[in-house]
């Protein structure tokens, strides 16, 4: 009998691990294990045809920051990686405030419309972003190649001579990104703007406040968590974009992915490319403790 | 009073032209991809005329072929695999009291959702290289277990929403009228999450048709899915013939997230 009445919570506290084992061994083994290697290769020295050689060396941390003169052991900073740095993170920031300027807009429109059409609206935000990220990028590329419908059309219309080269630089690593992540940030400002209680923006008027007023001092604020939210969706798969640069960069403007993939080809240096990877998860980890520390934030201030 | 007839408090200046350009923008470069892989001629900008030359010579190319079919495997057998282990997973994250390592639990199943695709893709190689050295190994598993895994959370999300809204009393009384735990959940647990388990294996297989990144990495040398065949391509010159695969994947895609949309709508 003791047995009878003990059993129940028993197999209660132990079947949820036993549920839960397919997902973590599959898990651990094929994705979140795999980083301690990273990091643990990102201190060893590289071995001379790829791979590494197990002895402790600090010289890759070194390398991504800084490089020795192979000729006087001079110490200077690792210009071509900062350069690749500074376009990461000039490219991730614009397009994530490009993509605010389009996104809010659009995630008001939507929450604007009446109830029974806004799935819909959504829906067609969603389609696009649930397609091919390649297929979407392939799609800008044959837009603004030279030989592409936009600089076709407006050579047909006389307005320029030759045709503009957009393909290849660092505007059209921007325009792929914004292009390809642009749903991301559409989302959770509808999701805040959807739950806005308008009677606040009548409000607003009755105090006599033009409509930028309100949109400055009401809407924005209220909407923040989602902005917020939106901008970090953005934001992080811009940093680590990898197949955008690729295409559209056309190999010679890199981004950090771009930097990492390198060293485990042709750079045949995985050491480096180990800690170029730590360091991207580490920027990446960072904006995500921001987010939190920034929504916890809002739940106490605006209310 | 103060404000006149007709004034709509929800309006704001140039949001609605705005909107419209988005999705111009939006839908604009997908439409011409699709439109130009129908054209007649070999340029992408200046239509000659319909034809489905494209998919035919496409058709014909073995290389396609042998990557459509390794893509599709893929998609089936990892979206199966996520699937099946999101659903046990679900059952016992939802539904309970907080527990201990509850948040260590979701970090690890939403892994794939927080880390950037690259850096996954480069610990897969670096792992599989390690395993490749000491086994010898070197077949098609890897993409296999890689592609499972980075599917689990996009499998596990509709199921868990599913979970989340639907009673527990149900499966209580079933259980009060003798039904062994296997029988309840295959009576009553499993007919009721239904919708969510095939909206979770749809967007997995989505997901994993549409990888790029961890494919690119994880692949042994000739291995190539629809994705990365067209990615290696990007060094020829591009025809038509890109477009059409591009457009047979659309088709693909979209079909699955309408329908996924469709379920979605008749659960709320």
């Amino acid at each position: 009998m003791a047995n009878a009445t003990h059993r129940p919570s028993f197999t209660e506290r132990h079947s949820q691990w036993v549920l839960l084992a397919p997902a973590l061994t599959l898990l651990c083994v094929a994705a979140f294990g795999p980083l301690f290697i990273v990091a643990i290769y990102s201190f060893l020295t590289p071995g001379d045809y790829g791979g590494v050689v197990w002895k402790f060396s600090t010289e890759a941390w070194f390398n991504v920051f800084a490089e020795r003169d192979i000729f006087d052991e001079t110490i200077g900073f690792a210009d071509a990686h900062l350069a690749i740095f500074w376009r990461s993170l000039r490219l991730a920031l614009i397009t994530t405030v490009v993509a605010f300027l389009f996104g809010f807009p659009t995630a008001y429109f939507i929450a604007t419309r009446p109830a029974h059409q806004r799935n819909l609206w959504m829906l067609l935000i969603m389609v696009p972003f649930w397609t091919n990220l390649l297929i979407r990028t392939f799609a800008i590329m044959e837009l603004i190649r030279n030989e592409g419908v936009v600089n076709t059309l407006l050579m047909g219309l006389g307005i320029i001579n030759e045709p503009i080269q957009m393909l290849y630089t660092d505007f059209a690593i921007m325009v792929g990104m914004l292009y390809v992540y642009l749903p991301l940030m559409v989302l959770p400002i509808y999701a805040s703007l959807e739950r806005f209680d308008f009677s606040l923006v009548e409000a607003g008027y009755d105090l006599y406040a033009n409509r930028l007023k309100v949109l400055r001092k009401v809407i924005l604020p209220v909407t923040r968590p989602g902005i917020v939210a939106g901008s970090i969706l953005v934001l992080i798969p811009a940093l680590g974009a990898y197949v955008t640069p690729r295409v559209l960069g056309g190999g010679k403007r890199m981004m950090l992915g771009n930097l990492i993939e390198l060293q485990f080809g042709q750079g045949r240096n995985w050491p480096l490319g180990a800690a170029l990877a730590m360091l991207l998860l580490l920027i990446v980890m960072a904006t995500m403790v921001f987010y939190v520390r920034a929504a916890g934030r809002e739940g106490g201030g605006h209310g | 009073m103060a404000e006149p007839k007709g004034f709509n408090v929800k309006k704001q200046h140039g949001f609605t032209t705005i909107a419209v350009l988005c999705f111009l923008l939006l839908y604009t470069p997908i439409i011409l991809l699709v439109l130009y892989s129908f054209n007649a001629g070999t340029s992408i900008a200046i239509w000659e005329g319909f034809s489905w030359r494209w998919y035919i010579s496409t058709w014909g190319n073995e290389q396609v072929k042998e990557a459509a079919l390794l893509s599709l495997w893929l998609a089936i057998v990892s979206s199966a695999v996520a699937t099946s282990v999101a659903v046990l997973a679900a059952l016992a994250t939802t539904r309970r009291a907080p527990y201990k390592g509850q948040t260590v639990v979701f970090a690890i199943i939403n892994q794939p959702l927080m880390v950037p695709e690259i850096v996954t893709a480069v610990a897969l190689l670096i792992f599989f290289a390690l395993i490749k050295n000491y086994t010898g190994y070197t077949g098609g598993a890897y993409l296999f277990i890689a592609h499972s895994a980075f599917c689990v959370p996009f499998a596990y999300m509709p199921i868990r929403a599913r979970l989340q809204g639907m009673d527990l009393t149900l499966e209580q009384a079933a259980s009060d009228l003798y039904g062994t735990p296997l029988r309840v959940f295959r009576k009553v647990t499993l007919p009721l999450l239904w919708p969510g388990i095939l909206a979770g294996a749809m967007l997995a297989f989505v997901i994993s048709l549409d990888d790029v990144v961890i494919t690119e990495f994880v692949k042994a040398a000739g291995q190539d899915t629809l994705p990365t065949y067209m990615l290696g391509q990007l060094r020829r010159v591009v025809t038509p013939e890109v477009n059409a695969i591009s457009t047979v994947l659309l088709a693909i895609s979209v079909t699955m997230v309408i329908v996924y949309f469709i379920l979605n709508q008749r659960k709320n």
